[in-house]
C-alpha cells in the first residue's frame, strides 16, 4: 500500500492534514477531498491554466504538484479570494466586463490575475509595453470562449482603480 | 402541438413594451456564481458513494480487440471493474442525432477509440489501473488514412447553375484558386464528463451536454431503455462549440458501470482523450473559381471542397453553405465531396461550414478585386445580389453593406496601402484585409414555461442550455421585457432534461429558437392580464409590476389574486424558412504586422462589425462575436490538427500542442453591433450570432497579411513556415 508523510497546511485560512495517496494532485486534493472545486481541471497537464492557485503568494498550476508536497504551505483558490455575496474588486471587473462566457477558465484567470496584481506591486521584471507585459503575463491561462480583451480591461480596470 | 413560424412577425412587440430590459448590456445573472468558483458544472456533484472510471483507448488504428486481460488490473488496490459492454460507443454522436450513434468498442475504427472502461474507487486508483490492463488486438481494415489517398465520394446535393466553365473562359477577369485548411478542435476549456447514478431503473446523469433534450433520446436509445426513464442535467457547461452536441463515450460507459455497480460512476474524459475521441473539424481542401465582367459583376461562381469523414457517418462539414447565398453570379458549381478514411469521428466544430469556406471565398473575392482594379469593399457590395441565387426567394434582412461601410470608416480603411509592402515598421510589414462575414440563421423547436408567480416573480423553465452563450441573461431579458418585471425578480432554471425541450446549444439557434418560445408563453400571460384587467392585450402596457391600459390600472399581484399563472410557449421553423434566405452578416477589418526576417504575423487591431437582427443582450451578443473572432486568429495563424498519415493517430492532442490563440496573439478587439429587426427570422426580430465572429475572420487576417508582405496564402492557418519560403529579401525596404 502506499504510505505518504503527512503533510500540514493551510486552504483558504483552515488548516488541513493529508496523508492519503501520494498519487494525488493539489488540484484533485481541492476538488475531492474538500469540495473546492472552484480549481478547475481543464488538462492535467500545466497546459491549460484553469486550475491555478495561489501557493505561497505565488500562481501555481495545481495540477502540476502533489498534495503531499503542500507542507508548511498557504494556499488560496478562488473559494478565498471572494464568495458571491462578497466579491474581490476583480471579480466584480470581470463581471462588468464579461471577462468570461462558460465561466470554466474564470477562476484560473482571476487566482492568476490577483497574483499577477501582486507581482506588480513587487515590481517584478516587466516585458515591455504595459498592455503587453499583462498579456504575457496572462498568457498561462487559456480561454476557449475567446475573452480575452474583456478579462485584459478588466485586469487594467482593476490596476488603474485608486489603492483602496 | 408546435405553433410553426410562417408569417413574419411585423408587429415589433418587443420595441412596444415599456420594461426597458430587452438589449440592455445586462451583467449575466450567472456572473457571481462563475466568478466566485461555486457554479455547479457536472463533474462537480457530489453524489453518495460515486467510483471514478477511466477509460482505456485502442493503441491500434483498425481491427478488433481479441482479448482484454483484466487480472492484473482487478488485483490493484480499490479497483471495482472492468468494463467492455458491447452498448459503449465507438463514436460520439453527432448533433441533433436523437438516436444512438455507433456502438460496440470491440471493433476498432480509428486510433485512440475507447474500448474500456476502468472503474475504481478514486481516480489515482483508476488511472493507474488503466494504464495497466493489457488489451490485445487483432489488426485489420482497410479504410486508408490520408484523405488523399481516399476515393471522394461524389457530392450529393451539388448546386449547379448554368456553364461555370464557359462563364470562367469568357470572363474578363477570374480567379481559380486551390485553397487547403487543416482540421480543428473544439478544445472546450471544460472536458466532456458524465455522473451516471440509477435509482429504480431510471437513469440520472450529470453530464456537460449542448442539447440535452435530444441527449436523452440518443442516451435512452444506446442503452436500449425509454426515453422517461433517463434524466440529464447540465446547468453549467463548460464550452461545447459543438463537442458536446451528441452524447459521448463517456455517458454510455459511466451508465453501464453504474447499473452493474450499484452505485454512481463519474467518467471525466482526459485532455488527450477529448482530443482523440470526440469530434474534430475536417480538413478541408477547396477550388475556388470566381468570374467576373469587365465591370466587376461576377458571371460565374464555383465552389467545391474536398472533405473527409469515418464511413457512414452522415456528418459532411458544409463548406459552400454561405457561398450558396452571399454573392450573385449566374453560373454556379457548389459541390462538397467527402473521401472516407480511419481518423476520429468529423463533426460539428462551432460554425460548421462557414468557418472553413467562407475563410477561402474571402480571400478569393480579395484576389479578384485587385485584378480587377476594385477596393476589395466595392466588389462585394457590387455582388450582392437581390434574391437568392437559384431560387429567387428574398433575403429577410441583410446588412452586409451597411457593416462594411461602418467599418471602413471606423477602421480606418481609406489609409490602406493599395499594394502589398508599401508599410514597414522596422522589421514588420504592416497591411490592412477586410472580409464579409456571414452564416446561415436557423430556428430549431423549442418549449418554454414561464411561470407569474402570485408575488410577481417570475420564472422561466427549458431544458435549454447556456454554454457560455448568455441564455440565462437573454431569457429572463425577453421574460422581464415582456411582462413588465424588474430583472432581479426574475429567476431562471436550465439545463435540466426534465422542463421543456428547448433548442439546445448549437448552430446559433439557441437564443432565437427558446427566446422565441419565452415569448409565446409570455404573449399568453399578457392575454390572460389583458383579459383580467378588461383591456384588449394589444392596450396592455406592463412595467415594473404594473399593469395598465385603456384608463385602467392594477398591480399585476393583484391580478394574479393569490394565483400562479403559467404557460408554455412553444415554436417550431415553418414558412418562413422556405420563403426567405435567413442569414446574420458583417464585416471584418484586420491590420497584421509580418515578420521579415521570421514570417511571424501578429495581429495589430481587428474590428468586427454586425447585423444580427435584434441584439438581446448587448454586453453577451458582444462576447460572443469577440469569441469568434477569436477562433478566426487562431484559425488564420495557429490551429491545425496533425495526423500520422500512416495510422490516423492525433498527433497533437494536448493543449501544449494544439495551439488556440492565448491572451498574447490577441489585441483589444473591436466590436459594433448594428441595429437591425428581422421579423422572418423570428417573432422576437433576432437572429444568431453564437458563430457570425468566426465566419470570414480569417479571411481578413489573411487578406491584410498579402496587403502587408505580398505573399497570398494558399494554406491555413498561416504559419510561419509557409511565410518564409515566399518573403522578399528581408532587408527591402527596411526603415
Amino acid at each position: 500500500m502506499f504510505r505518504a508523510p503527512p503533510a500540514r497546511f493551510v486552504v483558504n485560512g483552515a488548516e488541513f492534514d493529508y496523508a492519503g495517496d501520494p498519487r494525488r494532485t493539489l488540484l484533485d486534493f481541492l476538488r475531492y477531498d474538500l469540495a473546492l472545486c472552484g480549481t478547475k481541471k481543464g488538462c492535467d497537464h500545466g497546459q491549460c491554466g484553469a486550475c491555478t492557485v495561489i501557493v505561497d503568494g505565488k500562481r501555481v498550476n495545481s495540477c502540476l504538484t502533489l498534495a503531499v508536497m503542500q507542507d508548511g504551505c498557504e494556499i488560496t483558490t478562488i473559494e478565498g479570494i471572494g464568495t458571491p455575496h462578497h466579491l474581490s474588486a476583480l471579480q466584480r471587473a470581470f463581471i462588468k466586463h464579461d471577462g468570461f462566457q462558460c465561466g470554466y477558465c474564470t477562476p484560473g484567470q482571476i487566482c492568476s490575475a490577483t497574483a499577477l496584481l501582486q507581482e506588480l506591486r513587487n515590481g517584478w521584471p516587466s516585458i515591455g509595453e504595459p498592455d503587453d507585459d499583462l498579456r504575457e503575463r496572462m498568457s498561462g491561462n487559456l480561454c476557449r470562449c475567446g475573452a480575452y480583451s474583456n478579462i485584459i480591461m478588466a485586469i487594467r480596470e482593476v490596476i488603474e482603480e485608486p489603492a483602496a | 402541438m408546435f405553433f410553426s413560424y410562417d408569417t413574419p412577425d411585423h408587429r415589433n412587440l418587443l420595441d412596444q413594451t415599456r420594461q426597458g430590459v430587452i438589449g440592455r448590456p445586462l451583467d449575466r445573472p450567472d456572473g457571481p456564481l462563475k466568478v466566485a468558483g461555486v457554479a455547479t458544472y457536472s463533474a462537480e456533484y457530489q453524489r453518495p458513494e460515486c467510483a471514478e472510471g477511466v477509460l482505456v483507448c485502442a493503441t491500434i488504428a483498425q481491427g478488433r480487440v481479441t482479448c482484454i486481460d483484466t487480472d492484473a488490473a482487478l488485483a490493484m488496490p480499490g479497483v471495482l471493474g472492468v468494463f467492455s459492454d458491447k452498448a459503449m460507443l465507438r463514436r460520439p454522436a453527432q448533433g441533433g442525432a436523437d438516436k444512438a450513434p455507433v456502438q460496440d468498442v470491440a471493433c476498432v475504427e480509428y486510433f485512440g477509440q475507447p474500448v474500456a472502461l476502468v472503474v475504481a474507487t478514486t481516480f489515482e486508483q483508476a488511472t493507474h489501473a488503466a494504464k495497466v490492463l493489457r488489451v490485445e488486438y487483432e489488426p485489420g481494415g482497410e479504410v486508408p488514412h490520408d484523405p488523399e489517398a481516399a476515393t471522394s465520394e461524389p457530392a450529393q446535393d451539388p448546386e449547379v447553375l448554368g456553364d461555370l466553365d464557359a462563364a470562367m473562359a469568357s470572363a474578363a477577369h477570374s480567379v481559380d484558386l486551390a485553397i487547403t485548411t487543416e482540421g480543428h478542435a473544439s478544445a472546450a476549456l471544460e472536458p466532456h464528463v458524465s455522473i451516471a447514478e440509477w435509482r429504480d431503473d431510471a437513469l440520472t446523469i450529470w453530464g456537460s451536454y449542448q442539447m440535452v433534450g435530444h441527449n436523452v433520446k440518443e442516451l435512452a436509445d444506446a442503452l436500449r431503455i425509454a426515453p422517461d426513464r433517463v434524466r440529464i442535467r447540465s446547468a453549467y457547461v463548460g464550452g461545447g462549440f459543438g463537442s458536446k452536441l451528441g452524447i459521448s463515450h463517456d455517458a454510455l460507459a459511466a451508465a453501464i458501470a453504474a447499473r452493474a455497480l450499484g452505485r454512481p460512476v463519474r467518467v471525466v474524459l482526459t485532455r488527450q482523450q477529448v482530443f482523440d475521441t470526440i469530434m474534430r473539424r475536417s480538413e478541408t481542401r477547396q477550388r475556388l473559381r470566381l468570374a467576373a465582367d469587365t465591370g466587376g459583376r461576377l458571371i460565374g461562381l464555383g465552389h467545391e471542397a474536398w472533405v473527409s469523414n469515418l464511413p457512414d457517418e452522415n456528418f459532411a462539414e458544409p463548406v459552400t453553405q454561405a457561398t450558396a447565398f452571399l454573392y450573385g453570379g449566374d453560373n454556379r458549381h457548389l459541390a462538397v465531396n467527402v473521401a472516407r478514411i480511419s481518423r476520429l469521428t468529423a463533426g460539428s466544430v462551432r460554425a460548421p461550414g462557414e468557418a472553413v469556406g467562407m475563410q477561402v471565398l474571402e480571400a478569393g473575392m480579395d484576389e479578384l478585386a485587385e485584378k480587377i482594379g476594385l477596393d476589395p469593399i466595392v466588389l462585394r457590395k457590387r455582388n450582392l445580389p437581390a434574391t437568392l441565387p437559384g431560387k429567387g426567394i428574398p433575403y429577410s434582412s441583410r446588412m452586409l453593406s451597411e457593416a462594411l461601410d461602418t467599418g471602413a470608416r471606423r477602421f480606418g480603411w481609406d489609409k490602406r496601402k493599395p499594394r502589398p509592402r508599401m508599410q514597414r515598421d522596422g522589421e514588420w510589414w504592416i497591411g490592412m484585409g477586410v472580409a464579409s462575414a456571414a452564416r446561415v440563421n436557423m430556428m430549431q423547436p423549442a418549449a418554454a414555461l414561464v411561470r407569474l408567480e402570485a408575488d410577481g416573480m417570475v420564472r422561466v423553465e427549458t431544458d435549454q442550455t447556456d454554454i457560455g452563450t448568455g441564455s440565462y441573461a437573454i431569457l429572463g431579458q425577453i421574460a422581464g421585457e415582456m411582462l413588465g418585471t424588474p430583472i432581479e425578480r426574475i429567476d431562471v432554471a436550465l439545463g435540466d432534461s426534465a422542463l421543456p425541450m428547448g433548442a439546445g446549444s448549437g448552430g446559433s439557434f439557441g437564443a432565437t429558437s427558446t427566446g422565441s418560445a419565452v415569448f409565446r408563453a409570455c404573449e399568453a400571460i399578457r392575454d390572460e392580464l389583458a383579459h383580467r384587467l378588461g383591456v384588449p392585450t394589444d392596450a396592455l402596457e406592463l412595467k415594473d409590476g404594473i399593469a395598465s391600459g385603456g384608463g385602467k390600472s392594477a398591480p399585476i399581484t393583484q391580478l394574479l389574486k393569490g394565483e400562479t399563472l403559467e404557460r408554455t410557449g412553444r415554436i417550431k421553423p415553418g414558412k418562413t424558412e422556405q420563403d426567405y434566405s435567413q442569414a446574420s452578416y458583417g464585416a471584418f477589418f484586420c491590420e497584421v504586422a509580418v515578420n521579415a526576417f521570421t514570417g511571424e504575423t501578429r495581429i495589430r487591431r481587428m474590428l468586427g462589425v454586425f447585423g444580427f437582427g435584434r441584439v438581446l443582450n448587448e454586453k453577451t451578443a458582444r462576447s460572443q462575436c469577440l469569441g469568434g473572432m477569436v477562433w478566426g486568429i487562431g484559425a488564420a495563424l495557429t490551429e491545425e490538427l496533425a495526423f500520422d498519415l500512416r495510422d490516423g493517430r492525433l498527433v497533437n492532442h494536448d493543449l501544449a500542442e494544439y495551439h488556440v490563440p492565448v491572451h498574447a496573439d490577441i489585441p483589444d478587439l473591436d466590436v459594433v453591433l448594428l441595429d437591425e429587426r428581422d421579423a422572418p427570422a423570428s417573432p422576437l426580430q433576432a437572429k444568431g450570432v453564437g458563430e457570425l465572429g468566426i465566419c470570414g475572420a480569417a479571411g481578413a487576417v489573411a487578406n491584410a497579411i498579402y496587403n502587408a508582405c505580398g505573399v497570398r496564402p494558399r494554406s491555413f492557418p498561416i504559419t510561419l513556415d509557409k511565410l518564409l519560403a515566399e518573403l522578399p529579401d528581408p532587408l527591402e525596404g527596411e526603415t
